[in-house]
């Protein structure tokens, strides 16, 4: 099992350097995602209780908490992968527009809007989530040509730039199955930025991996911080919230209970619940 | 002993025989093929009026025999005057599409819920993860839940074709001379058994295994995510 130490550095940086410079030009950055009153329950539990957040573009916001707090739902109601009882979602200025399905769950009125709204909402999963049957610049490519519409000439470009882009564009022509946990999850890093997403979600992106592997999928992420990326990440990895993360949200049984810069609250913690969270998941 | 220059005698009407039973085989297993696609997403659609009924087809199918089907079809329905004086009469009265409709029906009814099963196990996420980029439910359907429960049905298909191979057997009952019906006439021609069934079982034996091997080469080609990792070249 000896992983191939890729990860040059070096050319990540001046990619990074490259590509950062449009989104942090404007002086107020745009917000980018807004969330308001973020309700769901499962069954008689309620998961959250009215969440608002939002993302500026460039900011990378990590959201811990203990397991069961909601962090993951909220994730998962953003995109409309569980459909939230109340709540409003707001995407680069365009509000889903949701109405009351069956069983009290809000649904996408119109499901083009949906897939539009998703689109600019790339998501990064815990599980990888790659498509079995299809090699890695199959799973890339794939999305591109069919929801951006770009042909596959473009889409191949576009797929080989962002898998050398995490380095690892010596396995595009690997199934999932023959590759390593660190590798799939960057393959699937770069399967949603082929997508060019305004805002990135990741669940728990490094939780499934063997530790020896989480250090190159937390390197990219860094890496796409730096350039500028806007980023919302639900972690456990305290060091990536302290040290990347512009704003760390701590959510205890489905509300906020602290938000702020990671230098403040992580340090100083107010609440009593975030202090014991912290020492209880000391790294 | 074996007669030899009878089985040279008769090799041409086998070699008929064998055109009519890979004919027949073929208009039915891709009428099925055509049929069970649309019917697996129904039989896995969350709603019921969709599932429902294709599980009764494929339940009253699956739980009669293929030869009383096929006789209901060719015998049966010849009983309905409406039948005899519809435009549909010419059709029904010929033995080639009573049996290629009764192989059609049966196979779907076995290949529908062969697929319906391999798209039921489509791991979850990777649906999620379609979703959450914005592919549209046709496109997930076309691009990734039916290539993959294709893939994974791929070694019961090869079973079923095989099936529908033997079962054609069945339309010797309807005056089809196919390879069986064949064997039978050589057979009471010239009281020769050994060398009329022997040759037959013979010319099955072979094209069982001519498709199981393609069968094979198919799963080489579209199965090669599953198989567990090979010689992997590893980078220095």
């Amino acid at each position: 099992m000896t992983e191939p130490k890729t990860q040059p550095m070096t050319e990540l940086m001046t990619e990074a350097a490259m590509e950062s410079s449009s989104a942090r030009a404007g002086a107020e950055p745009a917000t980018k995602l807004q969330a308001e009153d973020l309700c769901k329950r499962f069954g008689a539990v309620d998961v959250l209780k009215g969440v608002s957040l939002s993302a500026r573009a460039g900011e990378v916001i990590a959201m811990i908490g203990s397991s069961g707090s909601g962090k993951s739902t909220i994730l998962r109601c953003l995109n409309l992968l569980e459909k939230p009882h109340a709540g409003r979602i707001i995407v680069g200025g365009e509000e889903l527009r949701l109405m009351p399905g069956k069983g009290g769950e809000l649904e996408a009125q119109d499901p083009a809007q949906l897939q539009r709204i998703r689109a600019r909402l790339a998501m990064v999963f815990q599980q990888f989530n790659l498509w079995a049957h299809m090699t890695a610049l199959q799973n890339v490519v794939e999305a591109p040509i069919r929801v951006l519409g770009l042909s596959r000439a473009e889409a191949t470009e576009r797929a080989e730039r962002y898998l050398a882009r995490v380095g690892v564009s010596h396995r595009k022509d690997a199934y999932p199955a023959h590759m390593s946990g660190g590798e799939q999850q960057r393959v699937a890093i770069a399967r949603a930025l082929a997508m060019e997403p305004e805002v990135m979600l990741f669940d728990e992106p490094t939780s499934a991996l063997d530790p020896e592997l989480v250090g190159e999928v937390l390197r990219v992420m860094r890496s796409l911080a730096e350039e500028g990326r806007t980023m919302l990440v639900v972690t456990h990895e305290m060091g990536f919230a302290r040290e990347v993360a512009n704003r760390v949200i701590f959510l205890h049984r489905g509300v906020i209970e602290e938000e702020g810069a990671p230098a403040e609250i992580l340090a100083q913690p107010r609440s009593e619940r975030l202090r014991s969270f912290l020492s209880s998941s000391l790294k | 002993m074996v007669d030899w220059a009878l089985i040279a005698e008769s090799w041409p009407l086998y070699i008929n025989g064998l055109k009519v039973s890979l004919i027949l085989m073929a208009i039915s297993v891709s009428a099925s093929f055509l049929l069970s696609v649309p019917l697996a997403i129904a039989r896995v659609s969350p709603n019921p009026l969709l599932s429902k009924p294709v599980f009764l087809y494929t339940y009253v199918i699956r739980g009669t025999p293929l030869l009383v089907q096929l006789y209901m079809i060719y015998f049966g329905l010849a009983q309905f005057e409406w039948l005899r004086e519809s435009a549909a009469w010419p059709l029904f009265r010929n033995a080639w599409f009573c049996a290629w409709l009764a192989f059609a029906l049966n196979s779907t009814a076995y290949t529908t819920e062969i697929l319906a099963g391999a798209l039921r196990q489509t791991p979850s996420g990777e649906l999620e993860a379609a979703r959450s980029l914005g592919l549209s439910t046709f496109s997930i359907y076309r691009r990734i839940l039916l290539p993959s429960a294709m893939r994974r049905a791929l070694p019961q298909y090869g079973n079923e074709l095989v099936m529908v191979m033997h079962a054609t057997s069945i339309a010797s009952a309807v005056t089809i001379v196919e390879l069986t019906r064949t064997a039978r006439d050589v057979y009471y021609n010239n009281l020769a058994p050994l060398e009329a069934f022997g040759l037959v079982a013979v010319f099955y034996f072979v094209i069982t295994f001519t498709l199981v091997g393609l069968v094979k080469l198919l799963e080489g080609r579209f199965l090669k995510h599953l198989r567990p990792k090979s010689a992997d070249p590893k980078p220095a």
